[in-house]
């Protein structure tokens, strides 16, 4: 299929930068888009033009490297799909696509479609932890946990840190990365006892590192590849208050 | 002229004798330590933040030390023992199905087809129950049965269930885990991260290793970083296949740069191709995409019986299909570790009965799992793989019967170290999939996440005290002679890289490399295609060196040069394994010569000849020093799974 992708390009932070136009011709509806942005690039660096930087890495969905603003839409159009895990057959053959990287005040660009998201490890650094040294663990067994709620954690845990959320925001809130942790490590027995010290000092990371407020938009959770529910920042919202009542 | 020269052989001098049961306690308590006060006067260099990096640096740190890590990604939580699916093993034996530390060894030992060290062996079978207890306690949402117990699932190459997993992220589960454990570490101040930099060089002084030169990926600034002490965990070196299931960005440089400056190379032939991964689909592939091994408790693997049936999957009666595994391996199955079924599958589309594109594909098939257990176990057990795959494939693979294929996953090879985990190189200390120590010529499924956590949580952290007890060592300045000429072979080598200015791109070098290594040092190897191979593989760097393009500066993000510095180190690599794989004249694991096989086809090893570690020192011929290997509890046997 030949098709038009739209790609924001930016040299540099300091950079205005703009919506570059490249046609890319015979590509095969199994290629994934990042496999049809390789292609490009191959193209644009025989050129002698400057190939398009993008961040990914493990391209199976997994480490939480890569993203892109598809058609506006983070990591486009397939519901519960990472941008590695999306594939051309998705488009039709003729479309014009465009690319951008992920807007967020708290993401600044570092060239083309690469942002930093260093924000997110501030937060997790914040509270995103069970106080566990190393050597100083009980058995296994001493602490059964109902299937339940292991489950209910594992869900919450699956979050890659994509950014997607933060992006998908009209705030730039990153509420339901923060919500996420506070689930997980809130759902087990073993995070009991840090567990209104973690939401206190994780908010105040986020909001110290520049992201928006939650409005409850849901944005987040639409584009959100690992399908991470709204329902969480409810969760995090309850044990929030109750930690203001106990500080 | 000679490919390889002999030298001196070599010896692991650090790990005790005796009782194999004590030989962990004994080095322990023979280690020296250092006092709490005086660990934060020490300053250790961590490469790489997976499994084994990221546990070791949280380790370290909360010991006292000062600890500075480094990753090339843009956060320490993305190395790739996150996208590792199936699970982790330990001899908890809470199935009551006889396992126990000295089972784990022992399958451990006759998984890697008795090459591998019975005392690391042993040590890590011990450690692997306490890794299960920090990681529940860290909060790891690991399965669990009704009773709240945790679950366990077998794996291949074993008869017990000693796996324990969380769905099909287990690795992800694990490695979020340690990150936590860093990033509260990072918060207090003991560890100093530098996410987007890559390690271009070791620095030796007074032939200790002191530290390394590094560049700023996003600057492009090249930086020097000095300590008392340096870890390399930086992962396997499975991309010089090009396609691989490692991540794009998986690269043997942080180790190569360290072979070269004299830490010697262990076993690099070793190379596990992991029978269960989606087919190639096109020339646009960049990277293969495993299927857990895990999905070989209840799948079925076959092929038609006759050549070339090109029916559908549903339309071939019971009747016509081959059950191969559970044909040729009564006794294990589907679960037979995984060099065996990978070349099993090869086999089968040798004789032209292989599934799908190419005809370079076998199925795996569900359907009775579904009619035994219905769809909502199946999908509860592996709900997200099976997304996985249809996203990647667009069929249902609850509906038609999964297409798979072997691919590379890991390698087994990697800097030679002692039992303390320390390379030749003073001071310098490999962990994880980085170093050579554990799986011999084959690695178990759920042995590399045991194997990573074994040695960042409670190995090294125990290990490296014993050299740091002589430190600190002198402070260094950017100034002196060793530090400012390994900054300057850092720079040259980018300087040179920018300056060929050819025709042709850095990936297209990398696949051609990798077809090569496919062809010749894949599943199948021969002395004839070794010699063509290192003949192909010098031709073609010399190519590289003369036309390659790298386009940009220096001096900004640019990610064809790092790309071209990677590969330009996976040449060199290249030229290594073949030659291992070259001189090692029987088969082993994954390491199969077709000169050397048992009637019937299945791998025939030669332990008079060749039951020892072959290390390598780097020179323009390398030179093997081979480490005897003594079995005293394991009886090298023929390895059977019939």
């Amino acid at each position: 299929m030949d098709i038009q992708v739209r790609v924001w390009r930016q040299q540099g932070p300091s950079d205005k930068g703009k919506m570059v136009g490249y046609d890319v011709k015979d590509i095969s509806p199994d290629a994934s888009f990042l496999e049809m942005l390789d292609v490009l690039n191959e193209k644009l660096i025989l050129d002698g033009d400057d190939p398009i930087a993008f961040d990914h890495d493990c391209r199976e969905g997994i480490c939480g490297m890569c993203g892109m603003m598809i058609n506006g839409v983070a990591h486009g159009p397939e519901r519960a799909t990472t941008t590695c895990q999306l594939h051309m057959r998705h488009f039709n053959d003729g479309d014009v696509i465009d690319v951008e990287p992920w807007r967020a005040a708290a993401f600044p660009v570092i060239k083309d479609l690469v942002v930093n998201r260093g924000a997110f490890d501030t937060i997790i650094q914040a509270g995103g932890y069970i106080t566990a040294p190393t050597g100083a663990a009980p058995e296994a067994h001493s602490t059964p946990i109902p299937k339940a709620d292991a489950d209910a954690a594992f869900e919450a845990a699956t979050c890659i840190g994509c950014g997607a959320c933060v992006a998908a925001c009209p705030n730039g809130s990153a509420m339901l990365f923060t919500a996420a942790k506070v689930a997980h490590l809130g759902l087990m027995p073993q995070g009991q006892p840090e567990r209104h010290t973690r939401v206190l000092d994780m908010i105040e990371a986020q909001d110290e590192a520049g992201f928006g407020g939650c409005t409850n938009a849901g944005e987040c959770t639409t584009v959100c590849p690992k399908g991470i529910p709204l329902t969480l920042i409810g969760r995090l919202n309850t044990d929030y208050r109750k930690a203001v009542g106990k500080r | 002229m000679n490919l390889w020269n002999e030298g001196d052989p070599i010896a692991d001098a650090a790990a005790p004798d005796g009782p194999i049961e004590t030989r962990w306690e004994r080095r322990k308590f023979a280690a020296k330590l250092v006092n709490p006060a005086n660990r934060r006067k020490l300053t250790v260099i961590v490469i790489g933040t997976g499994l084994a990096g990221g546990s070791a640096a949280a380790t370290l740190a909360e010991a006292g030390y000062r600890v500075r890590s480094y990753c090339y990604q843009d956060s320490p939580r993305r190395a790739h023992s996150i996208a590792a699916q199936g699970g982790i093993n330990a001899a908890k034996n809470y199935r009551n199905d006889g396992d126990s530390i000295h089972r784990l060894f022992y399958d451990t030992v006759k998984g890697g087809d008795f090459r591998a060290r019975e005392s690391n062996v042993y040590r890590l079978a011990q450690v692997s129950v306490n890794i299960i207890d920090q990681c529940v306690a860290q909060g790891v949402p690991f399965a669990r049965e009704y009773g709240g117990l945790l679950d366990n699932r077998s794996f291949g190459g074993t008869q017990v269930s000693r796996t324990f997993y969380a769905r099909g992220q287990t690795g992800q589960q694990l490695l979020l885990g340690a990150y936590q454990a860093m990033e509260r570490q990072i918060g207090l101040g003991n560890i100093e991260m530098f996410a987007r930099h890559e390690m271009l060089e070791l620095i030796i002084v007074d032939g200790r290793a002191r530290g390394v030169v590094v560049r700023d990926l996003v600057t492009g600034e090249i930086s020097t970083d000095f300590a008392d002490a340096v870890v390399l965990a930086s992962g396997g070196y499975g991309n010089v296949f090009f396609l691989s299931t490692n991540a794009k960005g998986c690269n043997v440089t942080a180790s190569w740069r360290a072979h070269r400056k004299g830490a010697l190379f262990a076993n690099p032939c070793y190379t596990q191709i992991h029978p269960t991964c989606i087919p190639e689909s096109g020339t646009h592939q960049s990277k293969l995409t495993l299927m857990s091994e895990s999905l070989r408790n209840d799948g079925r693997v076959w092929v038609p019986l006759a050549r070339g049936d090109s029916r559908k999957p549903g339309d071939i009666p019971e009747a016509e299909r081959d059950y191969y595994l559970e044909r040729i391996y009564p006794s294990f199955g589907n679960l037979v570790p995984r060099d065996i079924a990978s070349r099993a599958a090869k086999n089968v589309c040798d004789e032209g009965r292989g599934v799908g594109p190419g005809g370079l594909g076998v199925y795996l098939d569900f359907a009775d799992a579904i009619a035994r257990l219905g769809r909502h176990a199946v999908e509860e057990k592996y709900g997200n793989l099976f997304e996985m795959y249809q996203r990647i494939t667009g069929e249902d693979p609850y509906r038609v019967p999964m297409r798979i294929y072997p691919a590379v996953h890991y390698t087994m090879g990697g800097l030679w170290v002692d039992y303390d985990l320390q390379s030749t190189i003073p001071g310098l200390f490999v962990v994880g999939e980085a170093n050579f120590s554990d799986h011999g010529a084959n690695r178990l499924g759920a042995s590399a996440l045991m194997q990573g956590l074994a040695d960042g949580y409670f190995v090294l952290p125990n290990t490296i005290s014993n050299y740091l007890a002589s430190g600190p060592f002198e402070k260094l300045s950017p100034d002196h002679a060793d530090v400012v000429a390994a900054r300057a072979g850092v720079e040259d080598r980018l300087a040179k890289l920018l300056a060929v200015d050819g025709d042709r791109t850095v990936d297209s070098f990398h696949r051609e490399l990798g077809h090569i290594m496919w062809e010749y040092c894949g599943m199948e190897r021969t002395e004839e295609g070794l010699t063509k191979a290192v003949g192909l593989i010098r031709g073609l760097r010399d190519e590289f060196w003369a036309r390659v393009k790298v386009p940009g500066t220096g001096e900004q993000l640019n990610q064809n040069l790092e790309k071209a510095g990677r590969v330009a180190d996976f040449f060199e690599l290249a030229e290594l394994m073949c030659i291992d794989a070259l001189h090692r004249a029987e088969s082993a694991g994954g390491h199969f010569r077709a000169e050397s096989q048992t009637p019937d086809g299945e791998a025939l090893r030669h332990d008079d000849e060749f039951s020892y570690v072959a290390a390598w020192s780097y020179g323009d011929v390398p030179t093997l020093h081979k480490e005897q290997l003594d079995f005293e509890y394991v009886h090298p046997s023929t390895r059977s799974y019939k």
